[in-house]
């Protein structure tokens, strides 16, 4: 009985993986196939889809935009995270859990439902539509996503070697500057990458935000997809291909700092 | 710390009083709840209500139900855990789009899938992409890894040695399950259970690629967009959205009666011959 | 109450042996102590008997028939953890129940049966209140009475006081005592502490590295060591490398080493000629107004250490070598000094590990 139970727990697991390697394979042979109509494998393969889609798609503007969006995103969200996870983490104040509430929620309201909103915000002040207003709208959740991924460095960093800096004559910013930053560049590091590969994948803000020269590669993977039939599929899915390559690159720097279970909740410990 | 707090209030906070405030204004001018009305009674938009239910309740339901089987069973470690995790991460990372346009080809019918169900003599196979089913298996493989890598960290974050005394009391799997464990991981579920069907409601990518985004999968999600992007009445999206957060809110607290109910009624406590 | 347990049992993981053909017979309403250093497979061999882990190979009977085939959950013994696994979830009351109420007995009694396990273990009043709630020694009366709920045929221990403070652990460890005294329940104990396996045991098994060196009552073991390994476990402090030079009728031994010529108690025949190590603890050497005489060394102090009632001393003879004495008067550092190692406290070894 608890053998058939994890045989069968281990068939669906098996499954759901080779799902996964179908959808992505699936984009992969596509996008080399010079033709592919209902057969294992296309019957000629090629490489002139890629050169296709980044010319007809003006891949060099979308991928500029994409890395300049993301580093943007990466550099802000750890320049503003990084002092308010400090202090998150070693200091009680009144206001400490509506704080904690206020970086918690944008990223437990999916991004749809206050998207909108600041999407009519931002247009009204003619930031929409622009590469800053998707910087801005994209920070909404990131900001408190390297703040959380930030704080339990921060609180793993024992208060008496912050004590014993400032007993042997360390002033407050040669403390930081010593102390702090260097034992928490593992920290900034994961946060780093994390924020720098989901702001990649992140869709519905940029979506929303997003005008005719501020699409970031998803977005203009997005259009592409809802557009099918005016271009070749395969150009689409060479495009789809140069996208999982960005974020597959990421995704293994990210990988070597964090395990899986750790990329998906980081806000449990904190309720 | 005070410029990240700023920056939220600014660009979170304010948009979102900003869009109530806005959503609540007359065509005219004024104070008004025309926008909801509007929403309310136009039975094209309500449909979206239903509709979004109708996906992100049953879909919850089966992602965390499955997620928690299949932590559960791995919760001490199987083989090939690692590549597993990590094949998992696979769809989270590469977000809904790129999944959405893999979906629309491997189950499509050109796909993989169907030439294998060809294969074997299956030539009734019911379509798999562009409707309803399509979006259900968009949103499981986007979310039965999320939900289950999240319930693995939980799960294995539970002292092994509680299970070990269970049993050396005389506690089978099942009464290890129902008496130890599950007490145990129910804050887990429920906070996946809150997670899953919140992201569910505010489906949008996979509704419109992989769905029939005018018909059968039009979400609430895709009714707010096309107020504010197509008919450029913001007013009135911002009604939707505030809607759809409702929504999602009614959702949460019904999760959190329900965890509230079940802790209060015994099925986390064990008293003694309660049985 | 069961009569006999008997095991033998090889635990491998992967490659490493954990335990090697380790066998013991326990009786009936015996407290039995495994005692060996960290790591030598304690645990392991209590999670064996457990069933929680698989054997390599072997077998464990009690009362006679095999019980290698039943789950954890079908020995109906009792196990205190040394994190104690409380369930966090449960109060007190429900923790102790927790065993009784999967074999599904009235309501009434199980009541019942909990309280007088609370009153065994002296927290009646805290039977509300939930582990996170309780300081240390208690949840390990908790963890007790879990485990004494079920009228356990074979109680386990392992390390169940090594997360106290010194004084709570000489109270529990009294406690652990009377309990035992007042139900006989066979118990086996795993510790890694010398005093708490003396005074605890009716008998005692030295482990190490998988293997057992000695078994013995504790008197045995502790005035017998029968190899080094077990000498230094019990706190022999001096050893002397010796060559055998003969035998007393007594049965004493007679040997030679560098410093001195020492009569003492062998714990094996021991040929004349041969290589052995005289051996005595701190305690039992005396200081002496002589400076020379049979089993009288003299030296130089170089450390004390004052103890409250007593001094630890250390003195280099004039080879150099050390010996350490715990001595009721003070010394001075600096001073010649002899010190007397009793013919009646010096125990001759034979010489390697014997392992
Ligand atoms: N699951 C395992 N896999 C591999 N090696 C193990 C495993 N469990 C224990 N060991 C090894 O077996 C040896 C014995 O472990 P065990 O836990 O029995 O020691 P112990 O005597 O209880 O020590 P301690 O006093 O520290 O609790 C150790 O060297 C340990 O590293
Ligand atoms: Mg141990």
């Amino acid at each position: 009985m608890g053998r058939l139970w994890h045989v069968a727990v281990y068939l669906f697991v098996v499954g759901f993986v080779l799902n996964l390697v179908g959808i992505v394979g699936h984009v992969l042979v596509s996008s080399f196939a010079r033709r592919w109509f209902a057969t294992p494998l296309p019957n000629a393969f090629t490489t002139a889809w890629y050169a296709y889609s980044w010319r007809e798609f003006q891949l060099d503007q979308v991928l500029t935009v994409t890395l300049v969006v993301a580093a943007s995103v990466t550099a802000l969200a750890l320049g503003l995270g990084f002092p308010a996870a400090y202090l998150l983490a070693r200091h009680d104040f009144r206001a400490k859990n509506a704080l904690l509430l206020l970086f918690f929620l944008p990223l437990l309201i999916p991004q749809m439902t206050y998207g909108i909103p600041l999407a009519t915000t931002l247009y009204r002040y003619r930031i929409g539509g622009t590469v800053a207003g998707v910087i801005a709208a994209n920070l909404v959740p990131m900001l408190p996503l390297a703040i959380f991924v930030l704080l339990p460095f921060f609180e793993q960093i024992s208060v008496n070697l912050e004590w014993a800096a400032r007993v042997h004559g360390a002033s407050r910013f040669q403390l930081f500057r010593r102390v702090i930053v260097p034992l928490a560049v593992p920290g900034l590091l994961t946060a780093g990458l994390l924020v720098l590969v989901t702001t990649i994948a992140n869709f519905e803000l940029t979506f929303l935000l997003s005008g005719a020269g501020s699409q970031t590669l998803v977005v203009a993977l997005y259009y592409a997809v809802f557009a099918a039939g005016m271009r070749p599929i395969y150009s689409v899915d060479a495009m789809a291909v140069i996208y999982m390559a960005l974020v597959l690159a990421l995704l293994v720097l990210v990988l070597r700092f964090v395990r899986p279970t750790q990329m998906v909740f980081r806000l449990d410990r904190r309720n | 710390m005070l410029p990240a707090a700023i920056y939220l209030l600014v660009m979170f906070v304010y948009p979102f009083a900003y869009g109530v405030i806005l959503s609540l204004q007359a065509k005219g001018g004024g104070i008004s709840v025309a926008n909801y009305l509007a929403f309310l009674l136009d039975p094209w938009q309500v449909r979206t209500v239903w509709v979004t239910a109708s996906i992100a309740v049953p879909n919850t339901v089966l992602t965390v139900l499955l997620a928690l089987v299949v932590a559960y069973s791995m919760r001490r470690g199987v083989w090939m855990e690692r590549t597993i995790t990590t094949a998992l991460v696979l769809p989270i990372a590469l977000g809904t789009v790129l999944v959405a346009e893999g979906i629309n080809g491997f189950y499509g019918p050109k796909g993989w899938l169907n030439q294998g169900l060809l294969a074997l003599g299956i030539t009734d196979a019911p379509r798999l992409t562009h409707n309803y089913t399509g979006v259900m298996i968009a949103l499981l493989v986007q979310h039965f890894p999320f939900c289950f890598l999240m319930l693995l960290g939980y799960i294995s974050g539970i002292d092994p040695g509680l299970e070990a005394a269970a049993r050396v009391l005389g506690a089978g799997p099942w009464a290890i399950f129902r008496r130890v464990m599950w007490p145990l991981i129910a804050p887990g579920v429920a906070i996946a259970f809150a997670l899953v069907f919140v992201m569910n409601f505010g489906v949008f990518p996979s509704a419109v690629l992989v769905g029939q985004p005018a018909g059968a999968t039009r979400t609430i999600a895709i009714a707010a967009y096309q107020q504010a992007f197509e008919h450029s009445d913001m007013a009135m999206a911002s009604a939707i959205a505030v809607v759809m957060g409702g929504c999602q809110l009614l959702g949460l607290g019904l999760i959190l009666v329900i965890r509230r109910r079940m802790a209060a009624t015994g099925v986390a406590t064990v008293g003694a011959g309660k049985r | 109450m069961i009569s006999a347990l008997s095991f033998r049992l090889t635990k491998r993981f992967g490659t490493r042996t954990v335990l090697d053909e380790f066998a013991l017979e326990v009786h009936g309403g015996e407290f039995v102590t495994f005692l060996g250093p960290s790591g030598c497979g304690k645990s392991t061999a209590l999670n064996l008997l457990a069933g929680l882990i698989p054997a390599t190979s072997g077998e464990i009977r009690l009362d006679g028939s095999p019980i290698d085939h039943l789950p954890p959950e079908r020995r109906g013994f009792g196990m205190v953890f040394q994190n104690y696994a409380l369930f966090p979830h449960l109060t007190v009351f429900d923790n102790v129940a927790f065993g009784l109420a999967l074999r599904a007995r009235p309501r009434a009694e199980i009541a019942q049966r909990v309280r007088r396990m609370l009153q065994l273990v002296r927290l009646t009043e805290f039977e509300a209140r939930y582990p996170s709630q309780l300081s240390g020694g208690q949840q390990q009366r908790v963890a007790i009475a879990r485990a004494l709920a079920v009228e356990p045929r074979l109680l386990l221990l392992d390390e169940p006081l090594s997360n106290l403070d010194a004084k709570l652990r000489l109270e529990m460890r009294s406690e652990l005592k009377r309990l035992h005294a007042d139900l006989r329940l066979t118990s086996i104990y795993v510790t890694h502490d010398q005093s708490e396996a003396l005074s605890l045991s009716d008998r005692v098994v030295v482990l190490r590295d998988g293997r057992v060196m000695q078994v013995g009552t504790p008197a045995e073991i502790h005035d017998r060591p029968r190899t080094r390994f077990v000498a230094d476990f019990m706190g022999y402090r001096n050893f002397f490398p010796v060559t055998v030079d003969r035998i007393e009728p007594g049965g004493l031994v007679v040997a030679r080493g560098k410093d001195v010529t020492l009569t003492g108690r062998p714990v094996t025949p021991l040929a004349p000629g041969s290589a052995a190590v005289a051996a005595v603890r701190p305690e039992d050497v005396e200081l002496t107004a002589e400076l020379a005489g049979p089993n009288v060394v003299r030296g130089t102090v170089r450390l004390t250490e004052y103890l409250g009632r007593e001094h630890d001393v250390e003195v280099a003879l004039d080879s150099g070598t050390m010996v350490m004495a715990r001595v009721e008067r003070p010394v001075e550092v600096g001073s010649a000094v002899g010190l007397r190692l009793p013919s009646e406290r010096v125990v001759v070894l034979p010489a390697g590990d014997g392992a």
